[in-house]
């Protein structure tokens, strides 16, 4: 499916009106609705530097996006990504930490190999849930997120604990040299070439691929996708597969380039809001990299609204928040409206 | 109250560049039974659905007694007594008959008085045209009994212009004669207006006071049932006279191809709905299965075309196991044209051309390398095939969902019969919904595929279509054969027992 008008529009503007109704929010709170808008600009986007921060924030969204995105194309929702996230940071960590004595470039690569391999068994069992037994991915997945945060936790003050990391348990770090660097000149780190290329990747695979195209049959219609013999079950456990694995890197990126160890900064909410970004996107991979940025802004902006308008962290959760429901919402409204360029809703003749 | 006098004056939608309605001008006083004809995609729907105010027209207006109706609102038109059937179910299937017309109320309450409603509810089926139990669930119904539900919604809201976008093409001749002439009743006690869409010339003479004739959106002819005959409401229809059917048979079967041993299958309620079904289809031969819908004849198609588990037996094609997998279909050349093709056959949001593809894209030329899709090898595919079956508009990147039943169907039977020389071809009721000669063209292509020695098996509700195309004809009632016949040797009126489930 080409990105056509509608697909901009309606998600755009599910942005705007949820950015009306946040500015009512703060203004109900006393402060200057425009003062935060002009804020939450500059944090973001005002500056090389605040574009910086920016992408910082995109990498992990992009990944996370995909989580959810790839196996929408299959028909199935997947919101377990931030338990797939932690899983795969956990892998990375351990798989870096036990080949802390290899050369750098191995390392890293187990790295990548375990946390995707993490991740994505891990929303592959939510999906094979739903697929073969009939558990909702949508619950199993929110179940499976609880799941991961307390294994974490069991992992890093248990086994995997360093003795030195008093007041906030942590792994042992990884090696200096076996993290993730950074683009010359900025605080960008390396990460955001995983989260680039996993989106043009997952476009190639769904756009111009058999397996792609199968995958949208099975979404599209799994009754169809019966009648013409495709293994359908097979097909969404490995689009569950391919998402969980991208949030796994994520996991892994986390770990080896913003923390250099695994700690509970893990479950930093960034599944969550990937799931914000996919929507957003109507779960098309280049979609996930526009709306990576934009809510990789928001996400950024969130610690100036505090410094300047002493609003509290979270309010940039309403934010997020306000924004998913107005994207819900749009999606009743799409197709009826009437766009240049766009389609009547498909009534059936 | 009266029925409304409907007037639209110069109605035309377009739909990017196609004008699916052109100029199309209709009236109809109070009180007449009025029947819309054309081909598939004539834009019979879309006129109708621009009446009552679902599509607001690009030009012309719709007056209700005089008055211009306001664009684009369908509330408006229900408040005028305006009312639609659509040509697809819009009943809650888990919901009962009596849930279901309440809850259509636009001025339903926000806490529903049930004890009321029901008592309402009783007074209206007590006085209404048919009989059907309020408490049965609708998922439990058959298709006639859901159409007479739908048209008691309309009734129960106070419907006093009935628009009917083809009732009759999930009902049995009886059925749809019984319905049309209890609605005729109505119309003739001056309660009711009736819009009737039909591809069914019997219909329009049985019932009708008048016709008009849609042809690729333009109005192609009007006039009054009496002053017509068939032959020329056709070539009103296609703008040329109905022609000679070419294809007959041409030769006797052969040895066995397809083999059914003993199918079971259970229904949606978890009831045995299929119960050892057990047949042989020759090579060069066309089995029909008759019956009366709801007797285990769908979830015997879903469950040869894979989409329901079989409960026992199994298939055999050339006496070897068939499983619905990609390869053994490849291989057996098995291909299947379910019903309701939309929703069946279809993915809706994706293209015509990739909808034709779905047999053929993971294999060259349309696979290279292995793993990448030659996109452009399935948009020449599809633009090919849309030629080959007239389908319109003729435009592969089109969403297939917005096509007319018709041309939907043509996409299908494209897919299932030029993927590959066919060897088996399972079909089920495919010429609902379909103008006469869009049935020509199917049965010519069904008994063209028997010829080149293909083993069909036909399962239809139209007996008159079996008895024209099939070899054999096997009789279904409560998920069993119960009788075999062949079209030379067919006594009518046994059959209609068999199909009723009375044994002699
Ligand atoms: N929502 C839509 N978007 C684009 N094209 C449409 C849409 N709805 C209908 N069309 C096109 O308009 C034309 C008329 O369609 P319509 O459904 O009115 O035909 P019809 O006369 O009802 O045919 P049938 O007998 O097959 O039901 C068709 O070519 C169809 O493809
Ligand atoms: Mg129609």
């Amino acid at each position: 499916m080409k990105l056509k008008g509608p697909d901009l529009f309606v998600p755009l503007g599910a942005v705007a009106a949820a950015m009306l109704v946040f500015g009512v929010f703060c203004a109900a709170l006393g402060v200057n609705p425009l003062g935060v808008y002009a804020s939450l600009w500059k944090a973001g986007f005002g500056s090389w530097y605040s574009w910086q921060n920016t992408l910082v924030r995109a990498s992990p969204l992009l990944l996370c996006g995909l989580c959810t995105a790839l196996p929408a194309r299959a028909g199935i929702i997947v919101i377990g990504n931030e338990g797939a996230v932690v899983v795969g940071g956990l892998g990375a960590i351990t798989a870096g930490l036990s080949t802390a004595q290899m050369p750098s470039l191995v390392s890293l690569t187990f790295m990548v190999l375990a946390a995707m391999l993490c991740g994505g068994l891990w929303i592959a069992f939510s999906v094979a849930l739903q697929h073969y037994r009939g558990v909702s991915a949508v619950i199993s997945g929110l179940l499976l997120n609880y799941l991961a945060i307390a294994l974490m936790n069991q992992l890093i003050e248990g086994p995997l604990r360093d003795p030195s990391s008093f007041n906030s348990p942590a792994t042992f770090p990884l090696p200096l040299d076996h993290r993730l660097g950074f683009f010359s000149g900025t605080h960008v780190h390396h990460g955001l070439l995983f989260g680039v290329i996993g989106c043009l990747v997952a476009w190639f695979l769904v756009e111009r691929t058999t397996f792609g195209f199968s995958m949208k049959v099975a979404g599209g219609n799994v009754r169809t996708a019966k009648l013409v013999g495709l293994p359908v079950g097979r097909l969404v456990v490995m689009a569950g597969f391919l998402g969980g694995a991208c949030a796994g890197i994520a996991g892994m990126v986390e770990v080896a380039a913003v923390h250099g160890r695994g700690n509970e900064s893990l479950n930093a909410g960034y599944g969550y809001t990937g799931i914000l970004v996919a929507f957003l996107a109507r779960q098309s991979p280049l979609g996930v990299m526009l709306f990576s940025v934009l809510v990789g802004g928001l996400v950024a902006g969130s610690g100036m609204l505090q410094r300047a308008h002493d609003l509290p962290d979270a309010t940039i959760t309403v934010l997020e928040g306000t924004l998913f429901l107005f994207i819900l919402l749009s999606d009743t409204v799409y197709g009826r409206l009437k766009i240049p360029g766009g389609k009547a809703n498909a009534v059936a003749a | 109250m009266k029925p409304p006098d409907i007037e639209a004056v110069g109605i035309t939608k377009t739909f990017g560049a196609l004008k699916a309605v052109d100029n199309v001008s209709l009236h109809l006083p109070p009180g007449v039974f009025h029947a819309l004809l054309g081909e598939n995609g004539a834009g019979k729907s879309t006129l109708v659905k621009c009446l009552m105010g679902f599509y607001p027209a690009d030009q012309g207006v719709v007056k209700v007694n005089g008055e211009p109706l306001r664009v684009g609102s369908p509330k408006e038109a229900r408040r005028h007594g305006i009312g639609m059937v659509f040509q697809h179910f819009t009943l809650v299937p888990s919901m009962t008959v009596a849930e279901n017309l309440v809850l259509a109320r636009p001025d339903l309450p926000m806490v529903i008085d049930w004890k009321a409603e029901r008592v309402r509810l009783a007074e209206f089926l007590k006085q209404a045209p048919f009989h059907v139990d309020p408490d049965s669930r609708i998922s439990t119904l058959s298709a006639g009994q859901k159409q007479k539900v739908e048209i008691l919604k309309e009734l129960y809201l106070e419907t006093r212009f009935l628009i009917l976008d083809e009732p009759t093409s999930v009902l049995t001749p009886q059925e749809a004669d019984e319905v049309l002439g209890l609605l005729r009743r109505m119309v003739d006690r001056g309660e009711l207006s009736v819009l009737l869409i039909t591809h069914k010339f019997r219909e329009v003479f049985a019932f009708c006071d008048g016709v008009t004739v849609l042809r690729r959106g333009k109005q192609a002819g009007a006039g009054r049932t009496a002053d017509l005959d068939s032959a020329r409401m056709a070539e009103m229809m296609m703008g040329e006279a109905r022609a000679e059917r070419k294809v007959g048979k041409t030769r006797s079967p052969g040895g066995p191809v397809l083999y059914l041993d003993g199918i079971g299958a259970v229904g949606d309620s978890g009831v045995e709905a299929v119960k050892e079904v057990r047949l042989t289809v020759r090579e060069g031969e066309i089995v029909g299965i008759a019956g009366v819908s709801g007797n285990g004849q769908r979830e015997l198609l879903e469950a040869i075309a894979g989409q329901r588990e079989m409960t026992a037996g199994a298939i055999t094609v050339d006496g070897e196991r068939h499983l619905p997998t990609r390869e053994m279909l490849l291989q057996h050349r098995f291909f299947i044209l379910p019903e309701e093709p939309l929703r069946n056959a279809s993915a809706p949001r994706m293209s015509v051309a990739e909808n034709i593809a779905f047999r053929l894209f993971d294999r060259p030329p349309f696979q290279k390398f292995g793993f990448l899709l030659d996109r452009k090898a399935i948009a020449d595919f599809g633009r090919e095939m849309i030629r080959k079956f007239s389908v319109r508009p003729p435009e592969g990147e089109l969403a297939i969902g917005d096509l007319s039943g018709g041309n939907v169907q043509r996409a299908i039977l494209a897919r299932e019969l030029s993927s590959g020389k066919v060897r088996v071809l399972v079909a089920a009721n495919p010429c609902f919904g379909l103008d006469f000669k869009a049935v020509d063209f199917i049965h010519d292509q069904l008994l063209q595929a028997r010829n080149d020695g293909a083993a069909v098996l036909l399962i239809s509700e139209d007996l008159d279509e079996l008895l024209e195309l099939a070899d054999r004809i096997f009789v279904m009632s409560e998920g069993k054969l119960v009788f075999e016949t062949t079209p030379e040797a067919a006594d009518l009126a046994l059959i209609g027992r068999q199909m009723a489930g009375q044994r002699v």
